[in-house]
């Protein structure tokens, strides 16, 4: 072992999931001491490949070299004595454990728990100590903020011994204060010696922290640069192949009357937990308002609150000057029938039923509209017509109204959910995540058809967690922080500093003094 | 004097009818808190109970049918593990398989072998389980009360209730303050961090339920060769699910799991006392509804009615990496 | 129209046939397997016994009449699985609701024998589904509003109902001239015709229910997959959350779904306690509830696979009956073993050959062209 080798080298990796080919003769050299960014569009196959190298999958073919010394990975074990450490996008703990018993389990030390546990609670004071990594040992996990756990989860690769460390999507639910707070600590680590690789699919990020890049795109790695060499243009140009315009093309919308208000809405989750808190909002015809912040802020249950699907606890919410709130015509069902849409953020969890065929999917909510019943009958022709319309206009792939669900690619499920919400001309449409894990052919054409919408006069309300997307297609943005609305914005005048300091809570008011601090 | 001794008859009466329930709970906590649902206690009970009969029958010793027992429940728990782990089928299914084959598999092999309608010969001896008198019992019975306690309640149980008692302490050390047992814990809430610290989630879960075989091996065989004398058909007669109640009612627990065992036990005791008594203020209870009571209660805590249970988070999912 | 071309890297489809007939059937052939192993243990000859099962069951009409008695109680509770399984449910709960469902069909029986006949057989079948719909209400309710898990609430249930016939049977309806814990005989107006009655065969256990469980299973296609209340029970059954979405209350549906399925139970006691016994009696149910499960899993939870299952199990009863009766070293528990086998392979197994099949399936129909590697 020279010190000049570097400290992981991938040679012609392949792997296959039946007939997709998600890794493609991936070769990658990362250098001791430096945080190496893997950048690439979703499903381009970084996650695939860091789960090689963490000894999850066994990749079909290639070589995997730690410190210049070839590595058989066939699992986690292996690769954690090879000191490989990862940090899963979704967090491996066990909820109901402490945060010492999580990160002991799998190098317990011996039969008995107790020497085993004094002891890793001392080697975690250390660590705790060295990279600046606080957190109590005696918590129960479950309980913790998602940037603890996540420090958690590295404590409990460093604790493994770990000189390499992979994050797999690290900022994904954290704002990004948290995110900077997350880049110094991997900055501690760099100094310290250790190799980071940073997986993500967002620009500012590899920017901001990387000292050298890779670019992945459908399986296969595009190019391999120095960060300072680069810059943003370039990199989304390499991810997707050709140049992307970030921004897309409108006219400035023509706001008319106000469709929708919301005041004072409040929601207790099932546990009392309160998610939403007093939001106003108002949607008029004929805009696209935007809703921005981190995931896990209570854009999900405004959604559910406005779709009919959950009751608030509190509030109003008008809608076309009447209201909705008490009334019986709030529920999922028959919000649809006067004229409000809801494409959701899920569209595994709850726009389409994967098992179920496409034609089944098209009346997915309008199950019992006339248009699709005869007397006792559901009219099974009347379903594969529709669905046969929508995947026209939609150009939905490939064109078959009995292909199950699941047999679409994402990009084209999400069409058959929009074609269906759409093509019911609603007045008002709830979109959410409009264009998550879809590929960016798809994403230009969901965002001109919503654009379409807005100028045909309807009202669209957008919530995404990709700033970008907010920024590009909303006219007002409003930013949601811990259940509530801590500001709005024209999109004119948002940058994302000013987005970034609301997702992290900071109203208007307290940003200056905030700033100053 | 009268009402005490009828007290510590019944617990007495209690503590045997408790020792299968006890085991066969315990059994059933290593599977499910491991994330494998095991209906299949019952099944597994009655196929020890019936190769531990057989056995110390040929054999003429206990112990050799204990241990022929403990093989058979293990070999169907296997069979769970190879089902719901290995092939990830469904895990209800799998334990109502195991319960059915067991019970026709038992008596169709007892009619072939004994001729004796299913049953196997009546054991008597060393293929028994006899009660053990503990040191000093008779010499203490006349000293008031504790003396009474020890040589009635204490004394005078063959081995498996002693075992079934140890168990629980066991168990919770187990559980709380081992490797093992941490890891049983974690692969019920959470297999996919268990398989990325480097620990294999089917091995774990075949691991649990190896114990699970064990403990409703000498559950089993308590039946037939300690409380009984010999298999009958059907001698587990729901014991297996009762236990599985108790589990449950026992939120997962050790020693919560081994009072609803008792708990459940005594009911047991006392609807025979019950029978045609007119009780202050209720009058008559219906014996059949003491024997619903265990159900009753378990139904009333799944129903949120009595506390709540949490059960183990992954519990019923077969474990399947995803992508 | 062109023949479609696959597209590139997606698996060629696996025609039905392989999944709902070769799949079962090996399933089937493994579970046979292993018993014969077991009859070769207790010293008989398998073979021998099959042939007697099979003559025992279809050899002559009394046994066909007999056998088809039996498939119309595995039809009930094979449908009764099903639409709960179609709902996401697993109702191990359908022995209790059998035997509640009696309940209503003896009280009607017992106490409405005044009424004439044709009013007096439609008020029993209705009191089997509606007590056996409430028996699974509660079951069904806690799971849909109190999230207790339905597998455990409904084996706590069938408990419970034995508790209950037991107390019924000694000391409410009991004969006040008899000693078993049965009630009195029901008057013949109240019975359900027997096949031997109306057409020209020997006498058997076989009546009216077999006819009505078969416009049952047409009417449970309709309503999965032919109507829009049939198509809310499978998207809550698939995804909860989609069901939420778009405004289709999954409690209601939990509930309907097993009010239902323990309707479908409850009949088993208008072919037992109207059909054939004509007054009540413990334990009427004989595990047809459980050996549902087996149905509805071989049967794919459709009506035309159920039925056959249901055939199956009911050879299997009438069959194992005559090889009891004929093979020296095997008692009717073997039957019991055969069962508990099927549901092991055809259940809990089913992952077990299905790749296979479907691989070896793949390399005949569709040869792979060498590849390049």
């Amino acid at each position: 072992m020279t010190d000049t080798s570097p400290a992981l080298e991938l040679r012609r990796v392949n792997k296959r999931f039946g007939p997709v080919h998600a890794n493609k003769d991936i070769s990658l050299s990362v250098d001791r001491g430096t945080i190496h960014g893997i950048i690439g569009e979703n499903g381009a196959g970084k996650s695939t490949l860091m789960s090689i190298v963490y000894g999850f999958y066994e990749a079909d073919s290639g070589e995997i070299l730690v410190n210049g010394e070839a590595c058989h990975i066939d699992n986690p074990q292996s690769s954690i004595a090879a000191g490989i450490g990862m940090v899963h996008q979704h967090f491996m703990l066990v909820d109901t454990f402490t945060v010492l018993e999580n990160i002991v389990l799998g190098v317990e030390g011996g039969f008995r728990l107790t020497e085993g546990l004094a002891t890793a609670r001392h080697e975690l004071e250390r660590l705790e100590e060295e990279y600046a990594l606080d957190v109590d040992v005696d918590a129960i996990v479950g309980e913790l903020p998602v940037g603890l756990r996540q420090r958690v989860e590295i404590l409990k690769a460093l604790y493994r011994g770990a000189e390499i460390l992979i994050l797999d999507e690290p900022t994904g639910v954290l704002t990004p204060q948290e995110a900077d707070h997350l880049f110094r600590i991997l900055d501690t680590l760099r100094e310290q010696g250790k190799t980071v690789i940073l997986i993500t699919h967002k620009l500012r990020e590899i920017m901001a922290i990387t000292d050298n890049v890779s670019v992945m795109r459908r399986g296969e790695m595009v190019a391999h640069v120095k960060t300072q060499d680069t810059n943003r243009e370039q990199l989304a140009e390499l991810m997707v192949g050709r140049s992307v315009l970030l921004q897309v093309e409108k006219q400035k919308a023509q706001p008319r009357e106000t469709l929708v208000k919301v005041q004072n809405l409040s929601y207790l989750d099932g546990d009392g937990v309160p998610r939403l808190k007093n939001i106003d909002l108002e949607l008029k015809a004929g805009e696209i308002l935007g809703i921005a912040g981190v995931s896990g802020n209570g854009q999900s249950e405004l959604l559910e609150v406005l779709g009919g699907i959950v009751p608030p606890s509190s509030g109003s919410i008008q809608y076309k000057g009447e209201e909705l709130v008490k009334s019986k015509n709030f529920t999922a069902r028959t919000l649809r029938k006067i004229g409000l849409g809801h494409v959701p953020e899920d569209r595994h969890r709850s726009g389409l039923i994967l098992s179920f065929e496409a034609n089944e999917c098209t009346i997915l909510g309008y199950q019992d509209s006339p248009e699709y019943n005869r007397g006792l009958r559901l009219d099974q022709s009347a379903m594969v017509k529709t669905c046969e319309q929508h995947i026209e206009k939609f150009d939905v792939r490939p064109p078959d109204p009995h292909l199950k669900a699941s047999g679409f690619s994402g990009g084209n499920q999400q069409k058959l959910v929009l074609a269906r919400e759409m093509e019911q001309n609603p007045d008002v449409l709830l979109v959410g995540q409009p264009t998550r894990g879809v590929d960016i052919g798809a994403i230009e054409f969901i965002h001109n058809q919503l654009i379409k919408m807005r100028d045909a006069g309807k009202a669209i309300l957008v919530v995404s967690v990709e700033i970008d997307e907010v920024m590009s297609i909303a006219d007002r943005i409003a930013v949601m922080f811990d259940g509530e609305i801590v500001g709005e914005l024209d999109a004119e005048d948002a940058t994302e500093t000013k987005l970034g300091l609301m997702m992290a809570g900071i109203r208007e008011t307290q940003k200056a003094e905030e700033a100053a601090v | 004097m009268e009402t005490f001794q009828i007290i510590v008859l019944l617990l007495d009466a209690t503590l045997r009818v408790a020792t299968p329930l006890v085991l066969a709970a315990l059994a059933g906590m290593f599977s499910e808190r491991a994330g494998v649902v095991d209906i299949g206690l019952e099944g597994k009970m009655l196929g020890a109970a019936f190769a531990a009969a057989t056995v110390a029958a040929v054999s003429g010793s206990a112990w050799v049918g204990l241990c022929a027992g403990i093989l058979t429940s293990l070999m169907l728990s296997s069979l769970h593990a190879y089902a719901c782990v290995t092939h990830k089928g469904n895990q209800v299914v799998s334990g109502m398989a195991i319960n059915i084959v067991v019970a026709g598999l038992a008596p169709t092999l007892g009619y072939a072998w004994f001729r004796m309608g299913g049953q196997t010969p009546a054991l008597n001896g060393d293929s028994r389980f006899r009660g053990i008198v503990l040191p000093f019992a008779e010499a203490m019975r006349d000293v008031p009360i504790i003396g009474y306690i020890y040589a009635e309640l204490i004394s005078g149980h063959n081995i498996i209730v002693y075992m079934a008692a140890a168990a629980v302490p066991i168990t919770a050390w187990i559980l709380y303050r081992t490797r093992f047992g941490l890891r049983v814990r974690a692969v019920g809430e959470n297999p996919h961090a268990v398989d990325t610290a480097g620990i294999q989630v089917d091995l774990m879960r075949y691991k649990a339920l190896a114990v699970t075989g064990f403990l409703c091996g000498i559950a089993g065989t308590y039946l037939s060769t300690a409380h009984g004398a010999g298999f009958i058909r059907d001698m587990t007669a729901g014991k297996g699910y009762l236990a599985l109640a108790a589990l449950i009612f026992g939120k997962w627990k050790p020693v919560p799991t081994m009072f609803a065992c008792l708990l459940f036990a005594f009911t047991d005791a006392v609807q025979a006392r019950l029978q045609g008594v007119a009780l202050p203020i209720v009058g008559e209870i219906p014996v059949q509804f003491i024997q619903a009571l265990p159900y009753i209660l378990t139904v009333l805590l799944l129903a949120g009615f009595v506390g709540k249970a949490h059960p183990p988070k992954a519990i019923g999912e077969p474990y399947i990496k995803e992508r | 129209m062109a023949e479609k071309k696959p597209k590139f890297g997606t698996p060629p489809k696996i025609p039905g046939w392989v999944n709902y007939a070769l799949v079962p059937l090996m399933n089937l052939l493994a579970a046979l397997l292993i018993s014969g192993v077991v009859i070769i243990i207790v010293g008989d000859n398998p073979i021998e016994a099959l042939q007697v099962l099979v003559y025992g069951a279809f050899g002559y009409p009394e046994a066909i009449g007999y056998t088809l008695y039996y498939t119309t109680n595995f039809i009930f509770t094979g449908l009764a699985v099903a639409i709960a399984f179609h709902c996401g449910l697993f109702n191990i709960g359908a022995e209790g609701q059998a035997a509640i469902g009696g309940v209503g069909v003896a009280l009607v029986c017992l106490y409405f024998d005044w009424m004439p006949t044709w009013l007096v057989i439609p008020l029993a079948m209705l009191a089997a589904a509606i007590f056996g719909a409430a028996w699974a209400y509660i079951p069904g309710y806690l799971q849909a509003k109190r999230g207790s898990h339905i597998v455990i609430t409904t084996i706590m249930f069938n408990f419970i109902a034995a508790s209950v016939m037991t107390y019924l049977l000694v000391e409410v309806l009991i004969d006040p001239n008899g000693q078993s814990p049965e009630s009195r005989s029901f008057i013949e107006s109240t019975w359900l015709p027997f096949f031997h009655s109306v057409i020209d065969m020997p006498r058997t256990p076989l009546n009216l229910s077999f006819i009505y469980a078969l416009v049952l299973s047409g009417g449970f296609y309709f309503l999965i997959w032919h109507t829009r209340w049939g198509y809310e029970i499978r998207v809550v059954g698939q995804n909860e959350t989609a069901a939420g979405y778009a405004g289709i209350s999954p409690a209601k549906n939990i509930i309907l779904a097993m009010m239902i399925s323990g309707a479908l139970a409850g009949f088993v006691g208008v072919n037992e306690i109207q059909g054939v016994q004509h007054r009540l009696i413990l334990d009427f149910t004989g595990g047809y509830g459980f050996v549902g499960i087996a149905v509805a899993l071989m049967g794919r939870n459709h009506p035309i696979g159920i039925f056959l299952a249901a055939l199956l199990f009911g050879a299997l009863y009438q069959g194992g009956s005559e090889l009891a009766f004929e093979m020296k070293n095997i008692n009717k528990e073997m039957v019991i073993v055969i069962q508990g086998l099927i549901i092991l392979f055809s259940g809990a197994l089913e992952h077990m050959f299905r790749p296979k099949i479907e691989a070896a399936y793949r390399r005949i129909a569709f040869p792979k062209p060498a590849e390049a590697r």
